[in-house]
């Protein structure tokens, strides 16, 4: 066992972990922050996306000792209580989701790719978009929630 | 997974060290290929080595005609990284278009040749450029590297430094990939070199890894067209084939993102 300190969503926290255990395990199990989603077995389908030092990464395919002195921000840090973050505002105000599960992802790697600033051309923000797999939707709804939250976000600073 | 030790060396010395001690241990850079692996139980360390916490393995730098990158510069540093665009823009380009962005933030130059996957793109421009690779006790170049499937020169306990790339006049990196896997079915990097030598390294296609497509790089030095490519065919027995991808199509593929390389190359997209 390894005891790690991270930061997240803005919080100190301290905890005994093994070092097999992914971040992906250690938001959703050691921390109950349920909200960050595990989608697959196999690194693709980005349900477990989270940002690493500002970065989106995929939390699957991190280990959470490797995050020691780390800053991790999740779906649950954005926004306060009744008063959503812009980009989550966008996908329910676009309908850019369905069942949810892909949701969380879409968002953090939305948000991460706003930062970035959006490439103007569609094709190229589905290029970005790759790392994030949605079964539902067919992909319409959540370029235009992106591309609208990023927009709220800019108008925001 | 199965459990294992974890060890954050801060320097080099350390690591060696760590690794000298243990055979079962293995390097772990960004993990974006170990990790799943191990996952998947097809891997089982008894220990991992972390490089992330050895200053300057990551750092990228230009002196005189020679580009480097230290083997832990992520595929995100490389792409956005003003003196890779400056020195060598498509390979910048070819950086960022591994994988998907998650993937980016994490991988790293030393680990993705370190794994030499077959249809990995850094191989085919390490070995189009001549590219050296410098580990803590000697200098490699890329022929001598790339030793066939998922196989490299490295000794037991050895750990890769840098990518050394002379930078060549001329740079283009062509590919088509797997839709679903996002890997290079055929991925042609180009290069014109400083003393007019070229060289064509392809990936995604070889049934031992990447390769060099010397028939292509005998007729581009002759001439740096595309024409000079007419003709000339890949030998579909030294290629992959599966269901959907049979090696004469991959071998069409090849010729035709080795053309279109040569094409980028001249419009310097470089």
């Amino acid at each position: 066992m390894v005891e790690i300190t991270v930061r997240v969503n803005g919080q100190g926290v301290t905890r005994e972990v093994p070092p097999r255990r992914l971040l992906v395990e250690f938001l959703r199990e050691d921390l109950r922050l349920t909200g960050t989603h595990v989608g697959c077995d196999t690194s693709q389908c980005g349900a477990c996306t989270v940002h690493l030092n500002g970065e989106s990464v995929k939390s699957c395919s991190v280990l959470a000792v490797a995050c020691d002195g780390a800053e991790v921000a999740t779906i649950e840090g954005l926004g306060a209580t009744g008063a959503l973050h812009p980009m989550q505002q966008a996908f329910a105000d676009h309908h850019g989701l369905q069942c949810g599960y892909c949701t969380p992802g879409m968002i953090m790697a939305g948000i991460a790719l706003s930062r970035q600033g959006l490439p103007e051309d569609d094709d190229t923000l589905r290029e970005m978009l790759h790392g994030n797999l949605c079964r539902c939707t067919g992909y319409q709804n959540i370029l235009r929630a992106i591309r609208s939250g990023a927009a709220a976000m800019a108008g925001q600073s | 997974m199965r459990d294992f030790d974890y060890h954050r060396p801060a320097t080099l010395a350390e690591a060696l060290d760590l690794l000298a001690g243990d055979d079962e241990a293995l390097l772990l850079a960004g993990g974006q290929t170990l990790l799943p692996t191990m996952k998947q139980g097809l891997s089982a360390p008894s220990a991992l080595v972390d490089l992330h916490g050895i200053a300057g393995l990551d750092a990228i730098s230009v002196v005189g005609q020679v580009l480097s990158l230290g083997s832990m510069a992520r595929h995100a540093d490389v792409a956005g990284n003003a003196l890779v665009r400056q020195a060598i823009p498509a390979l910048a380009g070819l950086a960022g278009g591994i994988g998907d962005p998650h993937i980016r933030n994490r991988g790293t130059i030393g680990g993705s040749i370190a794994n030499n996957d077959p249809s990995a793109d850094y191989p085919a421009a390490l070995l189009a450029c001549g590219a050296e690779i410098q580990t803590d006790r000697r200098r490699l170049c890329a022929d001598e590297f790339l030793a066939g499937l998922f196989t490299t020169a490295l000794e037991p306990g050895e750990i890769i430094l840098a990518v050394h790339f002379p930078i060549p006049r001329r740079f283009a990196y062509a590919s088509i990939r797997n839709p679903a896997s996002r890997y290079a079915v055929a991925g042609v990097a180009v290069a014109q070199r400083q003393d007019s030598t070229v060289g064509v390294g392809v990936t995604g296609a070889g049934a031992d890894g990447a390769f060099r497509w010397a028939e292509a790089e005998a007729a581009l030095q002759d001439g740096f067209h595309p024409a000079t490519l007419d003709g000339l065919v890949v030998d579909p027995d030294l290629l992959l084939s599966d269901l959907r991808m049979p090696q004469d199509y991959r071998a069409r593929l090849v010729e035709v993102m080795t053309r279109r390389a040569v094409e980028a190359a001249l419009r310097g997209t470089k």
